[in-house]
């Protein structure tokens, strides 16, 4: 068959020519005035009866408050220059071989240190600076080479973690420079609730961005730990759900599914993966009705035969 | 005067006629794709008689219940709803609108899946329906990190790691209120008010696709009464 033929032969085709057979009344705007109604009646009634959750956010100040030796063990990681924060990479650091790589594809590294964040500096020293805490601590810090700020806060952090629990008040006499005094000057200030302003008001007046401290409050054990405790953590199907026994972003479920496989989960790059193949997937989706063998799934599994009962009974 | 000496009204207009103006052209165009029978039905196909179609409607609706709400969270900011029982109220009018929401659209995208409701031309339809829920998945995902408590803090904090591993994080930061407060009230809610917009008139202009293997013996092709031929606007 010639070619203007075969597509005069596909225009007159059932599917895309205008339908000349039996019609129905149909309003559409009344349609949709009683969706809108139906659809009122059951949402108003789901946020009168089960109404959403409200669980408070974490502070410093909670932090500090309910774990110290967690917050003194990160914020001396924070000068060590371990921490997560401080050792993530691109968007926040420039640490060598931090970022998630797929072969040669390195999308992390290639967008840049966007947000950079001196964890050291912006998490314990500006905010004792400027609370005026621990200032001779402080002078002594600026003073040394960072050799020297890397050496004590190392070996402070070592020997914090065999303190037992952790507790800075029994850990064994050391060289730690003014690193005791630095965090536990911290700890203070973070306690009566100052360093939340402090960090929060490195951005000036009109902040609106707390990334900082969220960072620093996600370095510690303290915060995740409450997480877990509402199945919130990445090993429990993660974001998509919500706190307590509401529904969250289930339409999630595919994201966080990949996780949960030990063989994707555990990949050092596991991030970048999930989401190469959430956009393969999405363009997969996409692109259905081009895609052969795919497109003839709803032929192969008759399910159209219980949609158009009627058509087909009345054939 | 006669009829003959009338001026008759004219179908097809004379090619010198038609005018060439950007606006003209474009009033041609709307009304060749999208006539306003088309747009506005009064009537549809037979088949279109089943209650799968109303998971698109119950979509709209829904969005409609999504915005509606949204914009009484905007008036007083976004801390009201921790400090006023209305503004809660209005917290999970907006919460619920949004589960339904997505429930009614995820349930339209199976149903559209099963019936191949890509035939027909409709492909862009069916792809406009994808970019839709995508659109719409991050709309919802800011709006959780907008809700200025635990669960927000952390998912910004969870979230950060595939939006930084792929390059994004860095543009797009989760962890930033500011940022994510203007693409959730205002970037995003335009995209998917016009990406549905785009879906809905493709959905008008093509109409409804005809059941899988409908054949010209079709009772309901043929049986056509007079009456019901001459009132098919679909
Ligand atoms: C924001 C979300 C969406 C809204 C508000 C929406 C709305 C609608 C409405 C009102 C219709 C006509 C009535 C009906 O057939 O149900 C429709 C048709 C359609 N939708 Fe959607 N939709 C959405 C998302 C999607 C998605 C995610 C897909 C698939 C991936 C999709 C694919 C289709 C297709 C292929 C049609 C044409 C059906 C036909 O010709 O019979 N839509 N949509």
């Amino acid at each position: 068959m010639p070619d203007s033929q075969k597509s005069r032969a596909r225009r007159k085709s059932l599917d895309v020519r205008a339908w000349n057979g039996t019609t129905r009344p149909y309003d559409l705007l009344k349609e949709l005035a009683i969706g809108v109604l139906v659809v009122g009646v059951i949402i108003v009634g789901f946020a009168a009866v089960a109404g959403s959750p409200d669980e408070p956010t974490i502070t410093l100040q909670n932090w500090a408050q309910a774990n110290p030796n967690d917050f003194v063990a990160t914020a001396t990681a924070e000068l060590a220059g371990t921490s997560d924060t401080a050792s993530y990479g691109p968007p926040y650091s420039s640490t060598a071989g931090a970022t998630q790589t797929l072969g040669p594809i390195d999308l992390q590294t290639m967008s840049g240190v966007q947000l950079r964040i001196d964890a050291a500096k912006d998490f314990v020293i500006t905010p004792l600076t400027t609370l005026d805490s621990a200032p001779d601590a402080v002078s002594t810090w600026r003073a040394a080479t960072s050799e020297q700020q890397t050496a004590w806060a190392t070996s402070y952090s070592d020997a914090l973690g065999k303190a037992s629990n952790g507790d800075p008040s029994t850990v064994v006499s050391g060289n730690y420079g003014p690193v005791p005094q630095l965090t536990q000057g911290l700890l203070t200030v973070a306690k009566g609730g100052a360093l939340d302003g402090a960090i929060q008001s490195e951005g000036g007046l009109y902040n609106t961005n707390p990334t900082p401290t969220i960072l620093f409050l996600s370095d510690g054990t303290y915060f995740s730990s409450l997480a877990t405790a509402q199945h919130l953590t990445g090993d429990q199907w993660g974001m998509m759900n919500e706190t307590g026994s509401y529904p969250g972003q289930s339409w999630l479920w595919l994201f966080s599914f990949w996780y949960q496989v030990p063989l994707i989960g555990n990949l050092p790059n596991a991030d970048l993966v999930v989401v190469f193949i959430m956009v393969f997937l999405t363009l997969v989706l996409a692109l259905v009705p081009f895609i052969p063998g795919l497109r003839s799934i709803p032929r192969w599994i008759p399910v159209h035969r219980l949609i158009w009962r009627d058509y087909y009974r009345k054939r | 005067m006669t009829d003959s000496q009338l001026p008759q009204p004219t179908l097809e207009p004379e090619p010198e006629d038609v005018d060439h103006s950007w606006s003209g052209r474009l009033r041609r165009w709307v009304l060749k794709v999208l006539p306003p029978e088309k747009l506005l039905p009064t009537s549809q196909p037979s088949y279109v008689a089943t209650w799968i179609y109303m998971f698109g409607m119950g979509a709209i609706a829904s969005l409609v219940f999504v915005i509606g709400s949204g914009a009484v969270l905007s008036l007083n900011g976004p801390m009201w709803w921790h400090l006023s029982p209305l503004g809660h109220f209005f917290n999970s009018l907006h919460l619920w609108s949004v589960e339904f929401f997505f429930f009614f659209m995820v349930i339209h995208l199976w149903a559209k899946f099963w019936m191949a409701a890509w035939r027909g031309n409709r492909a862009l339809t069916w792809i406009t329906g994808v970019v839709s829920f995508a659109v719409s998945i991050v709309a919802g995902f800011t709006g959780y990190l907008l809700q200025t408590n635990f669960d927000s803090q952390w998912i910004a904090y969870q979230a950060k790691d595939a939006l930084n591993a792929s390059g994004i994080g860095a543009w797009f930061n989760v962890a930033n209120f500011g940022q994510m407060f203007m693409w959730h009230i205002l970037l995003l809610p335009i995209a998917v008010l016009v990406i549905v917009a785009l879906h809905v008139l493709l959905v008008r202009g093509h109409g409804v696709v005809p059941p899988l293997d409908a054949a010209e013996s079709d009772s309901q092709l043929r049986e056509t009464t007079p009456t019901e031929a001459t009132s098919r606007e679909a």
